[in-house]
C-alpha cells in the first residue's frame, strides 16, 4: 500500500501540499511509478507560482515528468539536497524528498485540492 | 490485435514486474528497480526474458544464398554453431532491422536461425519468403517465434551459473558461438551472445518449458529498463529508436556497425553502403557525456557553437558511471573524442563532450 499522509492535500497529477510547513513534493505512488529518480529541476527562490503552473521536472532513469504546483504561492525555499541526492524522492517522498516551500498560499487554492481520502480512491 | 505476451507473463507479474509495450509485446520493464537490476548484471548476474525477440528458421539447399542476399554480413563464413551480427537493409542501404544469424548443426543442408527484433518477425518472414519466390530459391522459411521462449543470462557470474545447470561443458563455448545443451533438463540452443556488454548466454528453448529453465536460473530477474541502460553504456543500437526505416533511416555505416558489413557479396543497398565505407558519411552514430546536470534523451538536439550538428536517439543517467550519457547521430566533423558540444534540454544548452562508446 502507498503512503498517503493525512496532513497533506493532493493534485490529480500526484503532487502533495502540506499546509503545516508549506512544503510541496510528489507522492509515494508517483515515485514508485517513476522508478529510480536521477534528476530534479526546481524553480528559483522568489518565483511566483499559481495553481497548476509547471514548476520543475523530475527525471527517473526511464522517464521525464513535469511537476505542477498544487497551490498558488511564492517560492520561499527549495530542497537543494536533491541536486546531489535525487534518490531522496524515492526513499522519503513526504519527508527528506520534499521539493518546495511556499509562502503566501491563499486558502481557497488549498480547498480545491483532493483530500487524502479522495487521493487514495484515485490511486486504488 | 491484442498485445503479444511472453510465455511467463503470469510468473513475472507474481514476481512484482511492471510491464510495458515493446514492439507489440507486453514485456516486464522492471521488477524491483532498474538501478538494482543494472548493478546485478554488472557485478553478479541477471536474467532477462527476451521472448519478444523473433525467431525465423531458414532451411534447405538455398537457405544460405537467400539469407546472404538479404543480410549485410557473409553467412557462408559461418561454421556449424557460429553466430553472426548483421543488418537487414533496404535498397537504399537503410537498416530495416539488425539481427543475429546462427548456423544450426542439425543437418547437412543449410540450416539457419535468425533473430529479428520485437514485432519484426512477420515482416522478416514475408521478406524472406517473397524474395525466395522472386529469386526461385529452394528454402523453407518458418516463423517459429511463438514456439520459443528466449532468455538472456548476463553478468560475470552468468557463465558459471548456466554451466552448472547444463549437461555439456559450456564454459569453453567461445563468444558468438552456440550449441544445443540440456539446461535444467530442457534442450536449449545456448549462445554466448548478449546485449549488455557482459559475458553470458542467450538461450532459445521450447515455450512449454520456459518456467522450468527460468526458475532454475538462480539470479536476479531483470526487465527491459535495465537492458536499455546496460546496452546504452556499451553503445549498442536499439532498433526502432537508434534507427528506424520510417522515422530515422540509417545505413550500417552511419550506425557505426561497418564491422557487420561484407561488401564482397550482394545485398540490398550494397552499392550505397560500399560507397560510404570508402568515402565516409555526413553523420555517424556516436556518444556523449553531459558535463552539466541533466539527462539527455531521445530527440534532443546537439549543437556546436550554437549550430545544430546532430540529434540524440538514446540517453539516460548511466547507473554504473552515475553520469548522464547519450547516443545519437553527429556531424562527422565533430564526432571526435573530447569535442565540446551542447545538448538542448528544455530550451537550455547544457555542455557535453563527445565520447565514443563504450562508455565503460
Amino acid at each position: 500500500m502507498f503512503d498517503v499522509p493525512d496532513d497533506c492535500y493532493y493534485l490529480e497529477s500526484h503532487e502533495w501540499y502540506r499546509p503545516a510547513d508549506g512544503r510541496v513534493g510528489i507522492t509515494d505512488f508517483a515515485q514508485d511509478e517513476l522508478g529510480d529518480v536521477v534528476f530534479v529541476e526546481l524553480p528559483d527562490d522568489g518565483d511566483e507560482l499559481t495553481v497548476d503552473d509547471q514548476f520543475g521536472v523530475v527525471e527517473s532513469i526511464k522517464a521525464v515528468s513535469d511537476l505542477y504546483s498544487p497551490v498558488s504561492g511564492t517560492v520561499a525555499d527549495t530542497n537543494d539536497t536533491l541536486h546531489d541526492k535525487p534518490e531522496l524522492v524515492n526513499d522519503d517522498p513526504f519527508g527528506d524528498g520534499w521539493m518546495l516551500e511556499l509562502d503566501d498560499v491563499p486558502e481557497d487554492t488549498v480547498d480545491a485540492l483532493l483530500t487524502p481520502e479522495e487521493y487514495r480512491e484515485q490511486i486504488e | 490485435m491484442g498485445a503479444r505476451t511472453p510465455p511467463l507473463r503470469g510468473t513475472h507479474e507474481a514476481d512484482g514486474a511492471t510491464f510495458t509495450d515493446f514492439g507489440g509485446w507486453e514485456m516486464p520493464v522492471q521488477f524491483e528497480g532498474i538501478r538494482a537490476e543494472h548493478a546485478a548484471v554488472r557485478e553478479e548476474a541477471g536474467k532477462f526474458d527476451v521472448s519478444h525477440m523473433g525467431e525465423i528458421r531458414v532451411r534447405g539447399p538455398d537457405a544460405d544464398e537467400l539469407t546472404s542476399r538479404l543480410t549485410s554480413n557473409d553467412v557462408s563464413a559461418l561454421d556449424h554453431g557460429d553466430a553472426q551480427y548483421a543488418a537487414i537493409t533496404n535498397d537504399a542501404g537503410a537498416m530495416l532491422d539488425d539481427t543475429v544469424v546462427y548456423r544450426l548443426p542439425e543437418s547437412d543442408d543449410d540450416d539457419l536461425l535468425f533473430v529479428p527484433n520485437a514485432g519484426h518477425d512477420d515482416q522478416m518472414y514475408r521478406r524472406w519468403t517473397d524474395h525466395r519466390d522472386e529469386w526461385d530459391l529452394a528454402a523453407e522459411v518458418e516463423n517459429v517465434t511463438a514456439e520459443y521462449a528466449m532468455f538472456a543470462v548476463q553478468g560475470p557470474d552468468a557463465p558459471g551459473l548456466v554451466d552448472d545447470l547444463a549437461d555439456a561443458d559450456l564454459s569453453t563455448l567461445s563468444r558468438f558461438s552456440a550449441q544445443y545443451a540440456d539446461v535444467a533438463g530442457v534442450e536449449c540452443w545456448v549462445a554466448r551472445t548478449g546485449y549488455t556488454g557482459e559475458d553470458g548466454f542467450e538461450l532459445v528453448l521450447p515455450a512449454e518449458h520456459a518456467e522450468t529453465v527460468w526458475d532454475a536460473l538462480d539470479c536476479r530477474p531483470c526487465g527491459l529498463g535495465a537492458r536499455d541502460t546496460l546496452r546504452q553504456e556499451y553503445g549498442f543500437l536499439l532498433s526502432g529508436q537508434d534507427f528506424d526505416p520510417e522515422t530515422n533511416p540509417r545505413t550500417p555505416v552511419e550506425a557505426d556497425i561497418g564491422f557487420a558489413v561484407d561488401v564482397d557479396h550482394d545485398f540490398p543497398g550494397r552499392d550505397v553502403v560500399a560507397d560510404q565505407l570508402e568515402h565516409g558519411t555526413d553523420e555517424v552514430f556516436t556518444g556523449l557525456v553531459l558535463t552539466e546536470r541533466g539527462v539527455p534523451r531521445h530527440g534532443y538536439e546537439v549543437r556546436a557553437d550554437g549550430e545544430r550538428i546532430g540529434e540524440l536517439t538514446s540517453g539516460t543517467m548511466s547507473p554504473t558511471l552515475d553520469q548522464p550519457i547519450g547516443l545519437g547521430y553527429i556531424d562527422t566533423g565533430y564526432a571526435e573524442d573530447g569535442q565540446g558540444v551542447t545538448v538542448v534540454i528544455r530550451g537550455e544548452e547544457k555542455t557535453a563532450e563527445i565520447t565514443t562508446p563504450p562508455f565503460l
